[in-house]
């Protein structure tokens, strides 16, 4: 939990070439020249008057900061998160400072005492503005470590885990090899489901972990269960999230072959178009089904996790032709950087 | 049930294979303690309540997650045999029956089973109180798939999706397929609770099966009050509407 945590909460600078962050930056400096104005007119008319001088000098400096910050924003969050406050902070002053001196002839130049006052100005609006991102910053971080907590719930069915014990505990008796093989499947299957996999592995090491999760499946149900894979035209080396393939074929057995005492088939096919993989999975459709709801979770999960690593440019179909339920997913083909 | 001292005669039912067999390898390590012999094996509810016409048992070991009929639904088929088995279920996972076991003390045992666990229920079986098919209702949050009727002293199950429509008669509800009439003892407001999502009311008296309408028609004087009637697909008689009931139409496109 602690562990987890600290990975996400780490407080970080806002991401300064982020459009929204860049939006939020001008309203609120905007904002805060009016609230400025207006405390310090006695009517709504002097207020926009008074309101157009304090923004005169305000906003070339939004705007430069704007463009230093996006510029910078690499060098900043390469900082400690107190070490990039402070210079951002010096950035401004500076900022302001430059600012002055170009339009000094413009404003009156009774200069020091108004240079003072803008700089307190510049402190309090940049501090408001970093304490805002700051808050921001907490309040979505507990909704992200949520969203990955339930991605780890949702790996694994305990249906799966407890009726795979039972059918090994059932083989131990009578064939304790084949009971040794499942437990070592069971072991594999157990590692990567528990490793940090926030990075992207093989497709011939998803492929070869569902393999050895159809094992124990079939253990289970025996001749119900029959699978059909399609892997010679499969680039072994392409890059895909781990958990992409085998919690789609763990819900194609738990929807489409459980429920039947008729033998089903599910069809598994990888393969490369041009500069494209492609994964497609097919099972027996059930109308009458009720159990779609972890289907859906399951879905939601993986959609999210292709468009976290592949933006755009993956996607994920489902569809269901003839009684037969069908997933299709689309990456882009990368190889590992060797 | 048997008398007391013979053997306690098991039937086990289970979908997997190695699970029928682990719970096998269990009894034969009880039987060096207690009387016992497996009768027989299923591996729906369907097949199950098959077997127990023909082969009578004292105990059924009853998986919750089969495919066709499920335990709990099969459990609700059983009651209604003439000398009722008593039931232990047995299950992996299931978050929402463990909730309901705990909650109607109903016996259950969790896969993977313990032998001493085994043993226990065993010995408690001759006094495990007969369920109520109240309790065994709600332990599941779905509708039964079929219905059971008592015909000739045999248990015959009607799959839901082959009724037709479902009418009170005066003691008893008549559920119609397209081949023939079967009569059930059960309330048809409570048919109408357990399957609304499949069986819409067209009269106080009458339930028709939403995939089987095949028009909605002006009827004479079949119609009744509404002067409609609905016109079901494979079967020639038409069921009158009641004026209550007539907004039912427009869920289907007419009015």
């Amino acid at each position: 939990m602690k562990s987890i945590n600290q990975n996400v909460h780490r407080d970080a600078l806002p991401d300064f070439r982020n459009l929204g962050v860049i939006l939020r930056m001008l309203l609120f400096v905007l904002a805060l020249s009016a609230f400025v104005a207006a405390c310090q007119s006695d009517s709504w008319a002097s207020a926009i008057q008074r309101f157009l001088e304090v923004s005169a000098p305000v906003q070339p400096v939004v705007l430069l900061s704007v463009l230093v910050l996006a510029a910078a924003s690499p060098m900043l969050h390469r900082l400690p998160y107190r070490t990039g406050i402070v210079t951002v902070l010096l950035i401004e002053l500076i900022l302001v400072t430059l600012v002055h001196k170009a339009g000094a002839q413009f404003f009156n130049a009774d200069s020091r005492g108004q240079l003072v006052r803008f700089w307190l100005f510049t402190l309090v609006a940049t501090a408001l503005v970093l304490y805002y991102f700051h808050l921001r910053n907490r309040a979505l971080s507990p909704a992200l470590t949520e969203a990955r907590l339930q991605a780890l719930q949702a790996r694994i069915r305990p249906h799966f885990l407890f009726n795979s014990i039972n059918a090994v505990l059932s083989l131990i008796r009578e064939e304790p090899k084949r009971a040794e093989i499942a437990l070592e499947d069971m072991a594999d299957l157990f590692r990567v489901l528990m490793a940090d996999n926030r990075n992207l592995s093989t497709m011939a090491r998803e492929v070869e972990l569902t393999r050895q999760y159809l094992e124990l499946e079939q253990l289970r149900l025996g001749e119900r269960l029959t699978v059909e894979w399609h892997t010679e035209n499969m680039p072994g080396e392409a890059l895909i999230p781990p958990l992409v393939l085998q919690p789609l074929v763990e819900n194609a057995v738990y929807h489409g072959i459980e429920p039947s005492s008729d033998p089903g088939v599910i069809n598994i096919n990888v393969y490369k178009v041009r500069d494209e993989v492609h994964l497609v999975l097919r099972n027996p459709y059930r109308k009458d089904g009720n159990h779609h709801a972890g289907n859906k979770m399951a879905l939601g999960n993986i959609r999210e996790r292709l468009a976290l690593h592949f933006d755009a440019e993956a996607s994920l179909k489902t569809s269901i032709t003839d009684n037969a339920y069908q997933v299709h997913i689309v990456i882009p083909y990368r190889k590992e950087a060797r | 049930m048997s008398k007391r001292g013979q053997s306690l005669r098991i039937v086990i039912a289970d979908d997997e294979a190695p699970a029928r067999s682990r719970i096998r390898d269990l009894l034969e390590d009880c039987a060096a303690t207690f009387a016992l012999e497996v009768v027989g094996e299923a591996a729906n509810g369907r097949a199950l309540i098959d077997l127990l016409q023909r082969t009578p048992a004292d105990v059924v070991l009853l998986d919750i997650r089969m495919p066709e009929m499920d335990g709990i639904e099969a459990a609700q088929h059983i009651q209604k045999l003439p000398d009722p088995p008593s039931l232990i279920f047995t299950t992996a996972y299931d978050a929402y029956a463990l909730k309901a076991f705990e909650l109607h003390a109903v016996d259950y045992l969790l896969k993977p089973i313990r032998l001493r666990r085994l043993h226990d229920a065993l010995t408690r079986v001759r006094s495990i109180t007969p369920l109520s098919l109240d309790v065994l209702q709600q332990l599941t949050p779905e509708a039964r798939r079929h219905l059971s009727v008592q015909e000739r002293g045999r248990l015959v199950l009607v799959p839901v999706e082959k009724i037709l429509f479902m009418r009170a008669e005066l003691k008893y509800v008549t559920i119609r397929t397209a081949e023939r009439e079967h009569l059930l003892e059960e309330s048809l407001t409570r048919l109408e609770q357990e399957f609304h999502e499949k069986f819409v009311r067209i009269h106080r008296s009458c339930l028709v099966a939403r995939d089987h309408i095949e028009s909605f028609e002006r009827g004479g004087e079949e119609g009744g009050e509404s002067g409609w009637v609905v016109k079901l697909r494979g079967l020639d008689e038409r069921l009158p509407v009641s004026r209550r009931q007539q907004h039912v139409m427009k869920e289907f496109g007419r009015l």
